[in-house]
């Protein structure tokens, strides 16, 4: 479902000042994509979702879903309205008080459908999100990708058109989030959803998102597609989230140790150097002395507590009593090699 | 009459007169306060689920208005009421009364602490998946608060039996009373330590089952 806010405004009266979260934002959110909105810890991200989630209305300003306005249901046309969506949090918010399956019915239960019926949706929606033997598991005992897991499911049990993910990535670790991100694009295209992501991570909003908008201080300040944002940003909020990306969430470009690798090929030998050596050319000097080339795969820096690791991913082309020289030089030198299968030599 | 058949005879009389006063006022307090409680937590202007500042403010006065009552005067200023509703004002059931009426406001305030603990997140995501406030109410705080609210039934309950004691002033009778009239007006110290013996058992268990009870909801979640 297409999502339209239009001039929306929200502020907020504390004891000495009034807040202005949301100042005059206008969006367009196209139906049937995954939609970013990146902003950092107090540029009104939160709030947003709330108003566009139907939890909280504006002080002026509207929101229409697919044309119909929104912003201004109350009583019962609100809650329907709200039982088409779905929302999933930081927090995941499960009920403690019931079970992996329970929190799935939920949504179901409060609209009053058939216990029968109820049952097969869940058995549905836990194989949707793999979670198939999990069902009877008290909320406690699931993992946070497991609760996250679940949570998606619930937010889905009602066929909802916009799900809204609050931070849904927040909490958990790369890999976890990694799969949920996945698992969300998976059903965004087998659903026909329309996902709205709320996130302070740009790597969430590289790996999920088609369109992006950058939150700073109650505005939009950039907004457009995401390959454009990441290519050619113009905010320099949007230039410092870009400033600051992590490398290791990619799936196209896996590089556990923050290593960049253009291609699998290649790369024989890893070379370690410690904090002190990484300022002298050491390689030049054992290509010039033991007449060897190097061809570098890939390389990066690690920060390990006070120091820096930086590391190599090479080949050495030369004779073969040219290259065991150039090894010695290396481990010489205080360089730390390892060969392919990570043993150092 | 041997000297021990008496003492059985007088302890487990009291000891009937207690738990029928006890389970009678908690049952009625429960009835009066719980939805107090519940409507404490919901209209609370900030937190609550349906916001209703008046009301709020109202039910807050009178329930600290009835709390702050010494007992043995709430007993006296509801003799008129005990009078009509029971039809007497002495006895055990007149004193279920006041018993029930100086709980309520208790029951009250435990059962808004109980439903105030449930994590804002998870009402607020229940809301957004559509549940009406009943639906909130009965679907996810009373059912998310259950093990503080086991707790809380049980912390009334024994405050009751204290509270029970007193009800010897208006000829409610009760382990209280046997004590004060025979083991101390009657220089009766066997009867007195006999029915301290049976106060402390009856606290004991109903606080080894609540707390049983409690842990054992908390542990299968």
């Amino acid at each position: 479902m297409q999502i339209r806010l239009e001039a929306l405004e929200k502020s907020y009266k504390t004891d000495s000042s009034l807040i202005k979260a949301v100042q005059s934002i206008s969006l367009d959110i196209p139906s049937n994509t995954v939609f970013g909105i990146i902003g950092k810890s107090g540029a009104g991200k939160s709030t947003l979702v709330r108003l566009i989630s139907l939890l909280e209305k504006p002080d002026s300003g509207s929101v229409y879903y697919g044309g119909e306005r929104v912003d201004n249901l109350e009583g019962m046309d609100l809650i329907t309205k709200r039982r088409g969506i779905g929302m999933i949090f930081q927090n995941f918010n499960l009920f403690s008080s019931r079970t992996a399956a329970g929190n799935i019915a939920y949504p179901l239960e409060i609209c009053g459908i058939q216990k029968s019926v109820i049952h097969e949706r869940v058995k549905e929606l836990l194989a949707l999100v793999g979670l198939t033997d999990r069902g009877n598991a008290p909320v406690s005992t699931l993992s946070g990708g497991q609760k996250q897991r679940v949570a998606i499911a619930r937010a889905l049990a009602n066929n909802p058109g916009i799900l809204f993910c609050d931070e849904a990535t927040s909490a958990l670790d790369p890999q976890t989030t990694r799969s949920i991100l996945y698992l969300l694009r998976e059903i965004q295209k087998k659903m026909n959803l329309t996902i709205v992501m709320i996130t302070h991570q740009m790597e969430v909003v590289r790996d999920a998102c088609e369109y992006v908008a950058v939150l700073d201080d109650g505005k939009v300040c950039e907004q457009g597609r995401v390959t454009d944002i990441f290519t050619h940003p113009q905010s320099p909020v949007t230039k410092d989230f870009l400033s600051h990306i992590s490398l290791s969430l990619s799936e196209d470009a896996p590089c556990p140790d923050g290593i960049v690798r253009w291609s699998q090929d290649g790369g024989h030998y890893t070379l370690r150097f410690l904090g002190d050596k990484t300022g002298e050319p050491i390689l030049s000097r054992a290509s010039r002395i033991c007449s060897v080339d190097f061809n570098i795969r890939a390389g990066g820096i690690q920060h390990v507590s006070t120091r820096d690791i930086g590391s190599l991913i090479v080949d050495i082309e030369g004779s073969q009593n040219g290259i065991e020289k150039a090894l010695a030089y290396l481990k010489e030198e205080g360089v730390i090699v390892e060969d392919r299968e990570g043993n150092i030599l | 009459m041997s000297s021990i058949q008496i003492i059985v005879n007088l302890v487990g009389t009291a000891a009937l007169q207690t738990l029928i006063m006890v389970f009678a006022s908690t049952v009625f307090s429960l009835i009066l306060g719980f939805p107090l409680g519940i409507l404490l937590c919901t209209a609370d202007p900030l937190t609550g689920i349906s916001p209703k500042p008046v009301l709020h403010q109202a039910l807050t006065r009178i329930v600290n208005v009835l709390r702050s009552f010494p007992f043995i005067i709430l007993m006296i200023l509801l003799f008129p009421l005990s009078r009509v509703l029971i039809g007497t004002s002495i006895g055990t059931s007149a004193a279920i009364l006041p018993l029930s009426i100086a709980a309520a406001p208790f029951v009250a305030r435990i059962i808004e602490t109980a439903l105030k603990e449930v994590d804002t997140g998870v009402v607020q995501a229940a809301r957004s998946m559509g549940s009406t406030n009943m639906q909130i109410i009965i679907k996810v705080l009373l059912p998310e608060a259950l093990p503080s609210l086991v707790s809380g039934i049980t912390l009334t309950i024994i405050n009751l039996i204290g509270y029970s004691a007193m009800a010897g002033a208006i000829g409610g009778g009760g382990l209280g009373d046997l004590a004060i009239r025979y083991g101390y007006q009657r220089f009766r110290t066997d009867i007195m330590i006999a029915s301290v013996i049976i106060i402390l058992l009856l606290v004991e268990i109903i606080q080894f089952t609540g707390s049983k009870i409690s842990s054992a909801l908390q542990k299968s979640r």
